[in-house]
């Protein structure tokens, strides 16, 4: 890891000046469990940030908030200025955050094409009718599209020859890969990738790592990802969130977190210290 | 005993009872009356055989990791004793039959069906005729798995188109009737079915057609994958040509009578056709489908009607429909909103439900004045201004079958589509990919329900007369049926569905008895062993279509192989 | 533009509960007028009443199959109609023939006893076949497809009943064991009702116990709750989901034969609509909860009965018996729009 990247994440002010998403005092309580407590988050735009804690800690229940799968009992979720708060999934789709699943979750029965077209829906315009009658405009706009699933296919480094197989018939890290060609599909600004590399082998989850800092690069992405192998959190991310029982329990760059002593006894125990 | 013996022996139990219950459903009795190979053998003795040999046939599947029947030899003895073992149990239902009074509690259990399971033999002579019978059928279905791939496939394909062929003397006899071609029928024809000689004609006819598809098929498919594409594309257009005007003439081919029959199977398809957006697209299993079919057919014969009880503005039928449309619409929505949150099982439960609820309104003293009640309504006129004559009645129905095919197959593979078939895989997905998935379900309803109300309106102009009682949860069963035989999502599969499902039990009257109870079985059968249908979704090969203009070497080459594949799978 | 707020959906809910808040409205008015005509006197009220918990309870017992096998499979086992009907075919054959030899007459509680033997054991063995031929193969495929065999295996064994039994309908032989009116003055019930009513409480009973104080049941909770977590701690998963086909076999064929002591008559189509219902009691009372089903069965029993009377007569609606299952099917309606998860159920089952 590079000084530099360390000092640009770890100056607060700048992320605070450009932050494509805001969480303020975002708190879930499902029934007297409380998942969420108040969890300030700020993403700077075009970062890759992590959002790490031991199990159980709330992470994955804050991404579905960002997502729209959930809705905050309280507090406040601003992407790009405009509260994405009681956005269904679909509008936040549209405003641009895309997702991937951590237990991959592709549309197994339909080819790889669709699946990456699919992903493409907010993208399109064709209406119901346009598309009975086959009108030129649907035509051109479908070509196009699919030209574009053929691009990001490329650029996620699916081979061609799988384009018409079903999904569900990739291996494992084929699918990976389908499953975050199709979240580019909607053209995201905000990309979370809910452990993308989990079930990876070290030369896979090195490709992946590798793969998500080009994509950050080429289509000037931010991303926030939640994951559990530290290496991969270590290497990948300029700014890292830990989250313990449902609230922030410390905020910086990987450096700063490795040596947090707090982190290191919650959660990252041995493992931080040999590194 | 041995293992493979144990396994085979089960085996053979189990095809007895399915031999058991084919023989007391009555099945063999009623088949009875209908040759195979006339003076031979009868429809009737050929479901138990069919039977043996399927038996033999599992029994002497080859394994290679097990010891249970690893040998070419060992496989035949399995079929064997699998065969006997169906034997045996029909032999000693006829014991049974002959010797005790069980027909007060299955009706079929009658010493007339013993009869036709021993080939009128007396119980010695028969029982043996049967075990060895069974035996020798076993080893045959066994063998099989002995022979060459081409050589199976030959055998089996050409039996089974066989057997249809004869099954389909009513049919098939009528069209060689109506055009003139009796020589024809009388050779093929005797009784209700084939003629040895008819029998062995056809049996070969197919057979070296198969065997020449099955051998030297790679290579005409190759020749045509090696056209340029314009001249596939000639080639696809000559094929849909020729069906076009088949389509066109079919009436006229098969003459009056039939031509009932086919525009009662267009009506299905069309039906099919709408419930396939639902739930081969869709995903949402909708068990109350017939509720619009009988909004179609009311709105329609209240508006057309002159006897409508109500009001009666005797519009023609074509000015009916926009109506007809519109109130599909509104149905479609009133059903879909409720069930928005509901998951699947719920959901086929709850439509079940209102395919009911609009029944017995529309059948009530309360709703008379308007649906005519338990009467009906009478003299709803037809759709072209001749005499209703089914020949004429064809054409309307093509009509709305070709337009809904096409519409159905541009929505599949459009933005449209994938949205529904990426709810039908996983709808939260859907949802974070998108999808706005409220949108796109009643949008599914909607345009079923539009399908659903023409194919309605049809059914009541071709009619002319309905009651309530003809829009029972069966029009859905049927509907779903066929959907499911074909293979979901598949517009071809729709029309093979219907074809067999609706086709066959309206000019076969001894299939139409047992219509419900195969297609139970059929449900079942395909779900456990096949649940993508026999023609599997095209909307990959669809969505290659729109594939113009991209010149990959590789993906021409895929899309032609559309022009050499058969429309049949096997 | 997305940015909106999504009214679409709440928009949806609006006329959904403007939908569902009319009918209920114009039940409760229908219901003001028909009081206030008192066309009905309140001795007819009071049959209706104990008619409709006397079906209600066989209700409630086919219910239990349902809410059981959903608790622990999540499918709706949509034959189990079938299976219902199975026992009471089943048991016709066995009442015709003991009243063909006289023992009917001459011991008429132990051939009640026999006739109920036999629907509960053809009903349970047509439970476990179903479990072991149709669904089993299929425990890991997606939703609709046992849903779908579930559809076929109904219709396989509806026509199967018809062609081994024929299609006509079969009069049950009466128990003079049953006949009769208790008359306390101001409450009368007929004896074969209370038989019914009192049979239905004594099995939910028995199945409350079983399923909490036996081990079995603890072990079908255990497998309710998470399938895998119960495999661990050894419990033979497949061994439990028989076992809860078999119980749900068992409730069914008494439900049957409960059937057949209100409606003393046999037919193939006969498990259809009492199915349909059931589960409709089921969802009522919240799929996968017991008590939920007994009381769901009760409620729809006697809405089904009262409610036309009650609701429609006000209105002049003529011969309103004929819409009595519009009735039940517009309350699962009600229920899914209002309460999806039924009035006992938990918010995460549907």
């Amino acid at each position: 890891m590079t000084d530099t990247m360390t000092d640009t994440a770890a100056a607060p002010a700048a992320a605070e000046a450009d932050a494509i998403l805001r969480a303020d005092k975002v708190t879930m309580r499902f029934g007297g469990l409380v998942a969420n407590k108040d969890v300030d988050f700020i993403i700077p735009r075009g970062g890759i940030v992590s959002l790490i804690g031991p199990n159980g800690a709330g992470k994955t229940t804050f991404f579905n908030q960002l997502t729209g799968m959930l809705e905050p009992t309280s507090g406040d979720i601003r992407f790009e200025d405009q509260s994405i708060v009681g956005l269904t999934p679909h509008d936040i789709v549209e405003l641009g955050i895309a997702r991937t699943f951590q237990n991959i979750r592709l549309f197994g029965a339909m080819t790889v094409i669709a699946n990456v077209m699919t992903g493409a829906h907010t993208r399109m315009k064709a209406s119901w009718w346009a598309s009975l009658l086959k009108l030129p405009a649907v035509r051109e706009e479908e070509a196009a599209i699919r030209k574009r699933a053929r691009e990001l296919l490329r650029l996620v480094g699916l081979p061609r020859r799988y384009e018409e197989d079903w999904a569900k018939n990739l291996p494992y890290g084929d699918q990976r890969r389908l499953e975050l060609a199709r979240a580019l599909a909607s053209n995201p600004k905000l990309l979370l990738l809910d452990e993308p590399t989990a079930g990876m082998n070290p030369g896979e989850t090195a490709q992946m790592t590798a793969l998500v800092k080009r994509l950050r690069d080429e289509l000037d992405l931010t991303v926030l990802l939640i994951e559990h192998d530290m290496k991969v959190v270590m290497g990948i991310s300029e700014r890292i969130t830990v989250l313990d029982y449902g609230e922030v329990l410390a905020e910086g760059s990987p450096e700063q977190i490795r040596t947090n002593p707090r982190v290191v006894e919650a959660y990252l125990g041995k493992q931080a210290t040999q590194q | 005993m041995q293992p493979w013996m144990k396994r085979a022996a089960f085996l053979g139990l189990l095809g007895g009872f399915g031999a058991l219950h084919v023989s007391l459903v009555g099945m063999v009795g009623t088949f009875q009356a209908r040759d195979f190979i006339s003076g031979i053998v009868t429809v009737g003795s050929v479901l138990p055989m069919l039977i043996a040999i399927l038996v033999g046939w599992r029994a002497g599947i080859l394994q290679r990791d097990t010891d249970v029947a690893p040998t070419p030899s060992r496989a035949l003895a399995s079929g064997a004793v699998a065969g006997a073992v169906v034997g045996l149990v029909l032999a000693l239902l006829c014991v049974i039959i002959l010797n005790v009074d069980v027909d007060w509690i299955f009706v079929n259990a009658r010493p007339q069906l013993a009869e036709i399971l021993l080939f009128g033999q007396g119980i010695g002579v028969g029982s043996i005729i049967l075990i060895v019978g069974g035996a020798l059928l076993g080893a045959a279905g066994a063998a099989l798995n002995v022979v060459s791939g081409p050589v199976a496939r030959t055998v089996t394909i050409a039996a089974i188109v066989t057997l249809l062929v004869s099954l389909m003397e009513p049919f098939l006899g009528a069209v060689f009737r109506n055009l003139s071609l009796n020589v024809v029928d009388d050779f093929l024809y005797d009784r209700g079915g084939l003629t040895p000689i008819g029998f062995v004609l056809v049996y070969a006819l197919v057979a070296a057609g198969v065997y020449a598809w099955a051998t030297r098929g790679d290579r005409a498919r190759a020749r045509v994958e090696a056209m340029p594409p314009d001249r596939q594309r000639n080639l696809k257009l000559g094929a849909y040509g020729v069906i076009v005007v088949l389509l066109l003439l079919l009436p006229l081919i098969v003459g009056q009578r039939l031509s009932e029959v086919v525009g009662t199977v267009g009506i299905y398809v069309l039906l099919g056709l709408g419930l396939n957006i639902v739930v081969g697209f869709a995903g949402l299993l909708d068990l109350g489908y017939v509720a619009f079919y009988a909004v179609g057919a009311y709105v329609t014969a209240v508006l057309t009607s002159p006897a409508s009880p109500a009001f009666s503005p005797e519009l023609p039928f074509w000015g009916a429909l926009p109506f007809v449309i519109v109130a599909a619409a509104m149905v479609g929505l009133f059903v879909g909103a409720p069930v928005l949150r509901l998951r699947g099982d719920y959901l086929a439960i709850v439509t079940l439900g209102f395919g009911e609820i609009a029944r017995e309104i529309f059948k009530s003293q309360w709703a008379q004045p308007v649906t005519g009640g338990a009467q009906g309504i009478l003299s709803i006129p037809p759709p072209l201004p001749f005499d209703r004559d089914p020949q004429s009645i064809y054409y309307p129905i093509l009509f709305f079958c070709i337009l809904a095919a096409i519409g159905a197959s541009s929505l599949a593979a459009s933005r449209v589509g994938r949205a529904w078939n990426a709810m039908r895989e996983d709808e939260s997905v859907a949802e974070a990919t998108g999808v706005n998935t409220t949108y796109y379900k009643l949008l599914a309803f909607g345009l079923g329900a539009a399908f659903g109300c023409v194919s309605g309106a049809l059914f009541a102009a071709k009619i002319g007369v309905i009651f309530a009682d003809s829009f029972n949860i069966l029009v859905s069963i049927n509907a779903l049926a066929l959907i499911i035989l074909g293979g979901m999502g598949n517009i071809f599969g729709v029309v093979l569905g219907a074809l067999v499902l609706v086709g066959l039990p309206e000019f076969l009257r001894e299939f139409a008895e047992y219509r419900l109870l195969i297609y139970g079985a059929v449900l079942v059968i395909m779900m456990i062993l096949r649940p993508e249908g026999l023609l599997p979704s095209r909307v990959r090969r669809a969505e290659l279509h729109e594939d113009e203009g991209e010149d990959d070497a590789q993906y021409a080459a895929e899309a032609g192989e559309e022009t050499g594949k058969p429309v049949v799978t096997t | 533009m997305p940015a909106r707020r999504p009214i679409r959906i709440d928009a949806i809910k609006l006329i959904l509960w403007t939908v569902g808040g009319g009918l209920i409205l114009l039940a409760l008015i229908g219901a003001v007028l028909t009081l206030g005509q008192g066309r009905i006197s309140p001795s007819s009220w009071q049959n209706l009443v104990v008619a409709g918990i006397a079906l209600g309870s066989v209700y409630a017992l086919i219910a239990l199959g349902y809410t059981l096998v959903y608790g622990i499979l999540f499918m709706i086992n949509f034959a189990h109609g079938e299976v219902f009907m199975w026992g009471a075919f089943s048991s016709w054959f066995m009442a015709a023939g003991l009243n063909e030899v006289g023992f009917m007459d001459s011991n008429p509680v132990f051939a009640f006893v026999l006739v109920l033997a036999t629907a509960m054991l053809i009903s349970m063995l047509v439970a476990v076949l179903l479990e072991r031929i149709a669904y089993r193969p299929l425990r890991n495929a997606p939703r609709l497809v046992p849903l779908i065999t579930a559809i076929g295996a109904s219709l396989f064994l509806q026509y199967t009943a018809r062609g081994f039994f024929g299609s006509g309908v079969r009069a049950f032989p009466g128990y003079n064991l049953f006949e009769g009116v208790i008359d306390l003055g101001f409450f009368r019930i007929d004896i074969d009702d209370m038989v019914v009513i009192l049979a239905a409480i004594g099995l939910m009973l028995a199945l409350y116990f079983f399923i909490n104080q036996t081990r079995t049941g603890r072990a079908m909770r255990a497998v309710s709750e998470d399938k895998d977590v119960a495999a661990m701690m050894g419990i033979n998963v497949d061994r439990i989901i028989v076992t809860t086909f078999a119980i749900g076999g068992l409730l069914a064929g008494s439900a049957a034969i409960l059937y057949t002591l209100i409606f003393n008559q046999v037919h193939f189509f006969m498990g259809f609509l009492p199915g349909i219902k059931a589960f409709t009691a089921a969802v009522l009372g919240g799929i996968g909860n017991i008590i939920g089903a007994a009381i769901g069965g009760l409620i729809l029993g006697i809405l089904e009965q009262v409610g036309p009377n009650l609701f429609l007569t006000g209105y002049n609606i003529p011969s309103p018996n004929q819409l009595q299952d519009v009735i039940a099917f517009s309350v699962l309606v009600l229920v899914l729009i209002f309460r999806p998860s039924g009035l006992l159920g938990r918010k995460e089952n549907v």
